[in-house]
């Protein structure tokens, strides 16, 4: 009885008690999901326009941000050294696609997966190798983002919020329009999306694959960039960033491969969702929660609607 | 020229059917079974300790994760934490039971590995694909925190790790820290020969067929009379077996001590490299992948010393790390479908030479 007054009433009870820590555990939620979210962003870009389930979307938000604090160490102008970062990325894209993809073209998914496993090992000890394996500090400064917190005296008592965060959200959410511009509005994006479509129905128009593929992986580089700045600022750049790209998959997995919104949507859900366990619920079974329940929440949407929530509807035929 | 089959006449079934139809491969067999019980002959430590004993167990993982993905298309990203319960179970079967002979506890800690991976494989009648890998992941992560979390399973050291005790067999120390790394190997040896041929059987026989059918298409193989729910959940509970048996191999016959980071999502991940790289559906391909990846970079630490190049040790192990990337593409590239693959086509080469076909 006891148990069960913890698990389904005593939660609610501490919500409603203190309302400024249940709006800073949203925020925090929120802010942890956005950046959740832009990763798996990058996932669906790639997987909409190549098939291709990149693993290798954590790694590359490492290597983006080492590169860029790398570059200004180096004693470059922070702005400098981002456009030089674009620029490797974009190499980057260039590669995998001649190295990789275009060897492997029409493989089996799994082979195109360990094959992004590959790049991921290649770019974890390239970036060591260049940059060393010690944690940096994001160039936060040098780049004009703002610093320090704002404090609200709200809801009878206090919410911070951090102002990084709030920089955070605001940028991610105008890439996140401008990608849907980029996808809707220009001849390249509506390619993507024929691609994504069909890929021999592409190429039977004149749409050239390998093109798109350079586009797609650059497009994900930068969305690894930007990931990479705001989650270096808020922690250290380092390797352990790596992790963050398999608390992406749930959030990938929940919204569905092929769904930008659901994306966002599932990267929402996923950060609320973890904070508000362990913040609430974590106790109870003595804490660390967060490193599973994202997978629990996505487990249990996906009993439910076997394709994500947002992902296409899948037809079986024998 | 010696690998030809003239002559070799088969006059009944069984000798068509054999697994092994031609004599020079079943030479070949007893040469390579002769070879491995000649190993801790050569009586170097290092070789038997950290090349042959862990290249077993990761075959043996290899092979669960092989039964389950490989035969059974289904995409399992938790053999980490599947080894770490047969661990865990083996450990606190050994300390409750400490009197019990402790290679039966090696193998009953495959039957606690089998129930949880059952469970975890409920979802996998609904859930397909890369979608899937969440409900294995999900598996990886809780019971990852259940190891650190649940201070019983490793008896409440502070150190919050296993250390395996002293167990003996017939007079022969087995695990522990003083028994010889030679007794660990044969032990290893003979759970994993006596566990392959099980494996051998089962993927040759009906259990193998249905579970390859479902694999092909699980529809179609509904439709023929296949009933998934109970294919599906065996091919997860002989895989967790198999996966649960390796693990606890791992920590009582090599490492001598665990704790919960052995077990995590790389320790999934690598298993599953070999088995892509080795062959997905191929029982030597298990055996290819775990020696091309777990002794490649062994090898590849060698090289540069053996060139004279002086080079740190931070410095090897990222350029290592850069080989490795590149032979897994490398192999990804040359040959899609895994070593196994690239052994069958050798051999008919071999077979056909000097003649193209």
């Amino acid at each position: 009885m006891h148990l069960l007054y913890m698990i389904f009433i005593d939660p609610f009870v501490q919500m409603g008690q203190a309302p400024d820590l249940l709006a800073q555990t949203l925020w925090e939620g929120l802010v942890g999901g956005m950046l959740y979210a832009l990763i798996a962003l990058g996932f669906v870009l790639i997987f909409k326009a190549s098939g291709v389930f990149n693993f290798a979307q954590g790694i590359m938000v490492v290597f983006a941000a080492l590169t860029l604090v790398g570059l200004h160490d180096a004693g470059l102008n922070a702005f400098l050294a981002l456009g030089l970062t674009i620029v490797v990325m974009f190499g980057l894209a260039f590669t995998v696609e001649r190295v990789v993809l275009r060897p492997l073209v029409n493989q089996p998914d799994i082979i195109l997966f360990m094959a992004t496993f590959g790049i991921t090992y290649f770019l974890i000890g390239f970036g060591e190798f260049v940059f060393g394996g010690d944690p940096k500090v994001m160039v936060t400064e040098d780049l004009f983002l703002p610093q320090g917190s704002i404090t609200y005296k709200t809801l009878g008592g206090i919410v911070q919020l951090q102002k990084i965060d709030i920089a955070a959200v605001i940028i991610a959410s105008i890439m996140v329009a401008a990608l849907a511009v980029f996808f809707s509005k220009t001849r390249i994006g509506r390619a993507l999306r024929a691609v994504a479509d069909s890929h021999s129905a592409a190429l039977s128009v004149g749409i050239s694959l390998e093109q798109i593929w350079v586009i797609v992986w650059f497009a994900a580089g930068l969305v690894a960039l930007v990931t990479g700045i705001f989650w270096g600022a808020r922690s250290d750049v380092s390797f352990a960033l790596e992790i963050i790209a398999l608390k992406a998959l749930p959030v990938l997995i929940l919204g569905g491969f092929t769904s930008i919104p659901g994306a966002i949507v599932g990267g929402l859900i996923i950060g609320i969702g973890e904070k508000l366990g362990e913040f609430y619920w974590g106790p109870l079974v003595g804490g660390g929660t967060d490193a599973w329940f994202a997978y629990v929440i996505a487990l249990v949407f996906l009993l439910f609607r076997p394709q994500g929530l947002f992902g296409e509807k899948i037809i079986e035929r024998v | 020229m010696l690998y030809r089959e003239a002559g070799q006449f088969k006059t009944d079934y069984a000798s068509d059917q054999a697994i092994f139809p031609i004599s020079q491969d079943r030479l070949g067999l007893a040469v390579i079974i002769a070879g491995a019980l000649a190993i801790p002959l050569s009586g170097n430590d290092f070789l038997i300790n950290a090349v042959a004993t862990p290249f077993l167990i990761f075959s043996l993982a290899a092979i669960g994760l092989n039964l389950l993905t490989g035969y059974t298309g289904l995409l399992s990203l938790g053999t980490g934490a599947f080894m770490g319960v047969g661990a865990y179970a083996c450990y606190k079967l050994t300390s409750i039971f400490p009197d019990v002979n402790i290679l039966i506890w090696v193998a009953v800690s495959g039957l606690f590995s089998a129930a949880v991976g059952t469970i975890f494989g409920l979802p996998s009648l609904r859930i397909k694909g890369f979608y899937l890998a969440i409900a294995t992941l999900a598996a990886q992560f809780f019971l990852e925190w259940c190891f650190i979390r649940v201070s019983w399973l490793y008896n409440y050291n502070i150190s919050g790790a296993i250390e395996v005790p002293q167990r003996e067999l017939f007079g022969i120390i087995v695990t522990g820290p003083r028994a010889t790394a030679e007794t660990r190997y044969y032990v290893v040896l003979g759970f994993v020969v006596v566990m392959t041929w099980i494996a051998s059987n089962l993927v040759h026989g009906r259990i193998g067929r249905m579970w390859m059918a479902v694999r092909d298409m699980d529809i179609a193989a509904e439709l023929m009379g296949i009933r998934l729910l109970s294919t599906k959940l065996l091919a997860f509970a002989v895989s967790s077996f198999y996966c649960g048996v390796a693990g606890a191999l791992m920590t009582f016959l090599w490492y001598g001590g665990a704790e919960a980071t052995v077990f995590n999502i790389n320790q999934s991940f690598t298993i599953l490299f070999m088995i892509i790289i080795g062959g997905l559906g191929s029982l030597l391909g298990a055996f290819l992948g775990a020696a091309l990846i777990y002794i490649m970079p062994i090898v590849l630490r060698w090289v540069p010393e053996l060139l004279g190049l002086p080079m740190q040790a931070a410095t090897v192990e990222h350029v290592t790390f850069m080989t490795v990337g590149v032979l897994i593409i490398f192999f990804l590239i040359a040959e899609p479908a895994g070593l196994a693959r690239l052994w069958q086509i050798g051999k008919q080469k071999l077979r056909v030479w000097p003649f193209p076909y």
